[in-house]
């Protein structure tokens, strides 16, 4: 074998190499962006456009929707605000809770409030008297919207833009 | 816009797989013509065998999984067919084209890839739903510790390079620590799936001044951490030796509690007690400082054992251990340059043990850094993969299970990879797929069908009911 030959050799298998790379760049393309790759070649100038145009309805929606803080409005502490930010609110009577609420009915870490991709759940967390989401008392986390009010004990609380 | 991943319908991607299987197999059997051609001058003899055993049976775990599983990941597969092939063609390279197969071969190698992908196969034929393993968290604790403490039992344990990692079933010995791991991460996805709140919730505030410094977690919620430390710390490097597996089990623990908790006091704590105890521990166990010396000051000629040393036997070298692995790989690297020598165009048998931790520097000599960096990016698109797994779940065991099982694949990399590079110590651990022997081959390829499978379930697109309610909405595109 000549030198030339084997490296040649040496750079095609370099070369086949990343091509595998390159086919697996192309797999994870389409999970980011979708199989709709096909009607890009035809029409490539105006899918900016049209995905903007997708986007733009919902945008506004989710900002809408944006809970700023999580007020009081019953109970001892009524008035209260919360500032929301992306780390979970503890509620309860123990010291280290986000919220500590003075109220006999409240359990020491009674309910968790998160946010989970923009959407605000809230979560008991195994409390004695137990939450409520209007009349219904929590089994499971669930989502909560602006305004509807989470009962702990004596205390409401609700989400505010 | 966080949503628009999981907005977007699932896609099986099939077809892709399978081609990208049959290129990982065209590398490894291109890798093994070059080697042959370069070597010997001729083709593989053995080529065929390979080509139908290696591919075929890639091929056939492709057709299982487009029939089994068909909404897995289609990357996994390619990924782990490229990486075993690559290590396949490498030890082929090693011993077979040189005609001394003293020290291992691809053929066992091969056996043991086609053991083990029967193995995956198994696994992801019966493990229907990955969850039910939620159920025995503490068996799986016990099972771990009874395989992390197998190699301690006389007559059975076996020590080799100086770790007592090794168990002699007669006909082959086995590292049970490479099971053990797995064992332990599904202990701890399902101990935190059930502690997770109070691990989380539970803390008092470090403030020095009005800036809060950090969380601290309750004394009693230290105790898991305060066991896994002692365990990693008393028995694997005391008792056994085995400094790698004891690094790769503590920092999977802080990995999963991080995940589990969000908090990154845990994470600060953990590293804290761990190099605390190593750096307590440095002048009493021996082994530790041979490790550090060798690192740190590799090319000292007394620590590397050049000539003039060689018959003095009061030296470093002489009496306590060498360099001349990390060094040797070192230069292999360096000579492997941008493009390599080529398969089969180096000297990788200057490196001692060169097919265990460092076959590494042997892929650098012989594909330089532009084939390196495709190994390495397989392995990290592995771990994204299931990171990715882990992020599309929605029970929080299989987010914390696959997350762990990532991690592991992750950090195993980074320990044999920064071992060989000289950024940490030499620890003793193995290239998820590449390097040889079967306990590794045989976990990584376990592991692979766990991930398979949770991805399948992960991506599958949910049934019609719930898409009844109103709560998705379909976006024309």
């Amino acid at each position: 074998m000549s030198d030339l030959t084997l490296m040649l050799i040496k750079i095609t298998f370099l070369g086949v190499l990343w091509l595998f790379v390159i086919m697996a760049v192309g797999v994870i393309r389409t999970d980011l962006l979708g199989p709709a790759k096909k009607k890009t070649k035809r029409s490539s100038r105006s899918e900016p456009r049209r995905s903007a145009a997708s986007r733009a309805p919902r945008t506004p929606r989710g900002k809408r929707n944006e809970p700023r803080s999580l007020v009081v409005t019953k109970g001892p502490l009524t008035g209260t605000t919360l500032n929301l930010s992306s780390h979970p609110i503890v509620v309860g009577r123990a010291k280290d809770a986000t919220l500590v609420i003075n109220d006999d009915y409240a359990s020491g870490r009674h309910a968790r409030i998160f946010s989970d991709n923009g959407r605000w759940i809230v979560e008991d967390l195994g409390s004695t008297n137990g939450t409520y989401l209007g009349q219904q008392r929590l089994t499971r986390p669930q989502p909560i919207t602006v305004g509807q009010p989470i009962r702990i004990g004596k205390t409401v609380l609700e989400l505010r833009k | 816009m966080s949503e628009a991943p999981t907005a977007l319908p699932p896609v099986k991607r099939r077809n892709a797989e399978l081609v990208m299987t049959l290129v990982a197999i065209g590398i490894t059997l291109f890798a093994m013509i070059e080697a042959g051609l370069t070597r010997n001058g001729e083709m593989p003899p053995s080529l065929f065998v390979y080509g139908i055993l290696f591919g075929g049976l890639s091929v056939l775990a492709h057709f299982f999984i487009r029939f089994f599983a068909p909404w897995s990941d289609p990357l996994l597969l390619p990924l782990a067919t490229l990486l075993n092939g690559l290590g396949l063609a490498m030890l082929w390279r090693l011993f077979e084209a040189t005609g001394d197969t003293s020290g291992g071969s691809a053929m066992t190698q091969l056996i043991l890839t086609a053991a083990s992908m029967v193995v995956f196969a198994v696994i992801v034929y019966f493990l229907k739903e990955p969850r039910t393993l939620q159920r025995y968290p503490y068996i799986m604790a016990i099972s771990a510790v009874l395989l992390l403490l197998l190699p301690l039992i006389p007559g059975l344990g076996m020590t080799i390079n100086g770790a007592r990692q090794w168990v002699n079933l007669g006909f082959t010995s086995l590292q049970p620590s490479e099971f053990a791991k797995i064992a332990l991460v599904i202990f701890l996805a399902g101990y935190m799936v059930t502690k997770r709140d109070v691990l989380s919730l539970a803390s008092k505030e470090v403030k020095i001044g009005p800036v809060k410094v950090l969380d601290l977690p309750r004394a009693r919620d230290m105790a898991p951490m305060a066991v896994m430390w002692g365990f990693c710390i008393i028995v694997l490097v005391i008792l056994m030796n085995d400094l790698g597996t004891s690094l790769l089990l503590f920092s999977t623990f802080l990995a999963m509690i991080y995940v589990a908790t969000q908090r990154s006091s845990w994470i600060i704590i953990g590293l804290t007690a761990f190099f605390g105890a190593c750096t307590a521990l440095y002048p009493f166990v021996p082994h530790f400082r041979v490790r550090m010396i060798t690192w740190l000051d590799a090319f000292r000629p007394d620590v590397y054992c050049t000539d003039e040393f060689l018959n003095d036997p009061e030296s470093f070298c002489q009496t306590l251990g060498n360099s001349q692995q990390l060094v040797q790989g070192l230069f292999a690297l360096a000579q492997g340059g941008l493009t390599g020598a080529g398969m089969g165009g180096g000297k990788p048998g200057n490196v001692p043990e060169v097919q265990n931790d460092f076959i590494f520097s042997a892929f650098g000599e012989e594909l330089g850094l532009a084939g390196v960096m495709v190994m390495l990016m397989a392995l990290a698109l592995l771990a994204e993969r299931g990171m990715r797994i882990a992020l599309a779940s929605k029970e929080l065991f299989i987010k914390m299970f696959a997350s762990g099982i990532s991690f592991l694949l992750a950090f195993q990399t980074f320990v044999v990879i920064g071992g060989v590079t000289r950024v940490i110590p030499m620890t003793g651990a193995t290239i998820p797929f590449v390097a040889k022997g079967g306990s590794a081959l045989l976990s990584s390829w376990i592991m692979l069908a766990l991930l398979m499978r949770m991805s399948n379930n992960a991506r599958k697109p949910a049934p019609q009911a719930i898409q009844d309610e109103g709560a998705t909405q379909v976006i024309q595109r």
